[in-house]
């Protein structure tokens, strides 16, 4: 299917490309004013809304913003705090301030260990990029069971659907507990069928995630889900 | 003449060797995103010279004493494969190749929005898989399609052309016999759009109007092979349409 077809709104761009002129709109993400144009800086989609010309990348490392829900595995612990690997081109730290429990210093490891898994929130990032969790919040706790999959950031709307729909209907016909993260990591815990059927959903994401064609392929598929839903 | 005087390498009706024109380039052939387990990637044929590279990051950078607080390091490696020649290369860096990656890492941080990425490194890694003269800008070319498809933002893209003069004619492209036996060789990085240039390297003596001409050449092949990187990145998502949810 080519972009003329799928309507005028759905442009493909490249770096470089000149999107319009740069009187009247602001240039967003993905996008950059040099002279009298905006001009796309990635690989994506144009999108123009209240008066602002971006670009939603195909394709777009997870770069932490405050408030984001992530799912984090611990990659190394100190005395009083985690390093979480949240899907990044850095760590967040988790301090023990931020913690819910209460832990003795140098006891941080009885809690959370290398390799664990938590669900945490964007506390806050800085102009260093340094990150910071917190795990004080309704839902945030260590995720002790189920499975944990990655996906690639544009793919996240995909998944959710409009207000959440999508991943609604997900979680009914699977009858399993789904999160997906901002950072482009689903954790999914349920029975064995459903997280088979989730491990179907996901794949079918990744491979098909772009086409227009998806919510129907999505629909048929949870049609003989476990849950018979759809 | 030039330094190889008994060497022919304008045929006697005005065209190369290889039957092209003065200012006619090789072919060009593109694919993006070829390999599965990098951010960005991409393959670049150029005449008879292939290139692959990967891109991954932007990471932290490591060991932090080449972080930079305010904008990322390109860390790129250029690496001939030992059977990219008819004589084999001793794997591993030598002197050319660290010259290369340098010299591609400077052009590369001039379309890439570095500062967008503070303390964190890009690693670009280009493998030259056959070389046939002209390796540092197929290199270059593909640096630029592998950043495209890791979705690094960028000024632009960067196309690598070389021009230069054999047998005192300037020509645009040259291959392996026109390389090792013509009087100069002038690369470019090229930055599209904008028609800045981003790298330049000369080889041997050109005059003023000769350099102007290889400019020009090498202008007009970058807009050609621009159109190639573009249609590459674009082709990879073409039947993958729809967007948005």
């Amino acid at each position: 299917m080519s972009v003329s077809v799928m309507g005028a709104e759905l442009r493909l761009v490249a770096p470089g490309e000149a999107i319009g002129a740069a009187s009247g709109v602001r240039a967003g993400t993905g996008a950059l004013i040099q002279g009298s144009e905006i001009i796309a800086t990635r690989l994506g989609w144009v999108q123009q809304l209240n008066g602002v010309l971006s670009v939603d990348p195909v394709n777009a490392a997870y770069m932490p913003r405050s408030g984001d829900l992530v799912i984090g595995v611990v990659e190394s612990v100190r005395n009083n705090l985690w390093f979480a690997d949240v899907n990044g081109p850095f760590n967040g730290l988790l301090p023990m301030s931020l913690a819910p429990w209460k832990v003795e210093f140098g006891a941080a490891r009885e809690q959370m260990d290398v390799g664990d898994v938590m669900l945490a929130r964007v506390q806050e990032v800085d102009e260093a990029h340094n990150v910071v969790l917190t795990m004080k919040g309704v839902g945030l706790r260590r995720l002790k069971e189920g499975v944990m999959s990655k996906i690639s950031m544009n793919l996240i709307s995909r998944l959710r659907g409009e207000n959440d729909q999508t991943l609604r209907a997900l979680k009914e016909a699977s009858d399993c507990r789904i999160i997906v993260a901002e950072n482009g990591r689903v954790w999914v815990d349920g029975g064995p069928e459903g997280t088979a059927f989730m491990r179907k959903v996901i794949d079918l994401l990744r491979e098909q995630g772009h086409m227009a064609n998806f919510s129907q392929s999505l629909e048929t598929m949870m049609n003989d889900a476990p849950g018979g839903v759809a | 003449m030039g330094g190889y005087g008994d060497i022919q390498l304008l045929r006697d009706d005005g065209l190369r060797l290889d039957g092209r024109k003065v200012d006619e380039m090789r072919e060009v052939e593109i694919e993006a995103g070829i390999l599965p387990a990098a951010d960005g990637s991409a393959w670049v044929k150029h005449g008879l010279n292939i290139a692959v590279c990967a891109v991954y990051g932007p990471m932290e950078a490591h060991p932090r004493k080449i972080q930079r607080q305010d904008r990322a390091v390109i860390d790129v490696r250029y690496n001939m494969a030992p059977f990219s020649t008819s004589d084999r290369i001793r794997p591993g860096f030598n002197r050319r190749s660290r010259e290369i990656s340098k010299v591609t890492a400077e052009a590369l941080e001039s379309v890439v929005l570095v500062e967008r990425y503070p303390r964190s490194k890009i690693r670009v890694e280009i493998e030259i898989l056959a070389a046939e003269a002209g390796t540092r800008c197929v290199g270059l070319t593909a640096a630029a399609v592998a950043l495209a498809d890791a979705g690094i933002p960028m000024r632009d893209m960067i196309v690598g052309v070389a021009a230069g003069k054999i047998e005192g004619t300037v020509v645009l492209d040259l291959d392996k016999a026109e390389d090792n036996y013509g009087q100069a060789d002038l690369p470019m990085g090229i930055l599209p759009t904008t028609g800045e240039i981003a790298f330049l390297q000369m080889d041997g003596d050109l005059s003023v109007e000769e350099f102007n001409t290889c400019l020009e050449y090498n202008m007009k092949a970058a807009k050609e092979i621009h159109a190639i990187q573009i249609d590459a990145l674009k082709r990879r998502y073409e039947q993958k349409m729809g967007g948005g949810v």
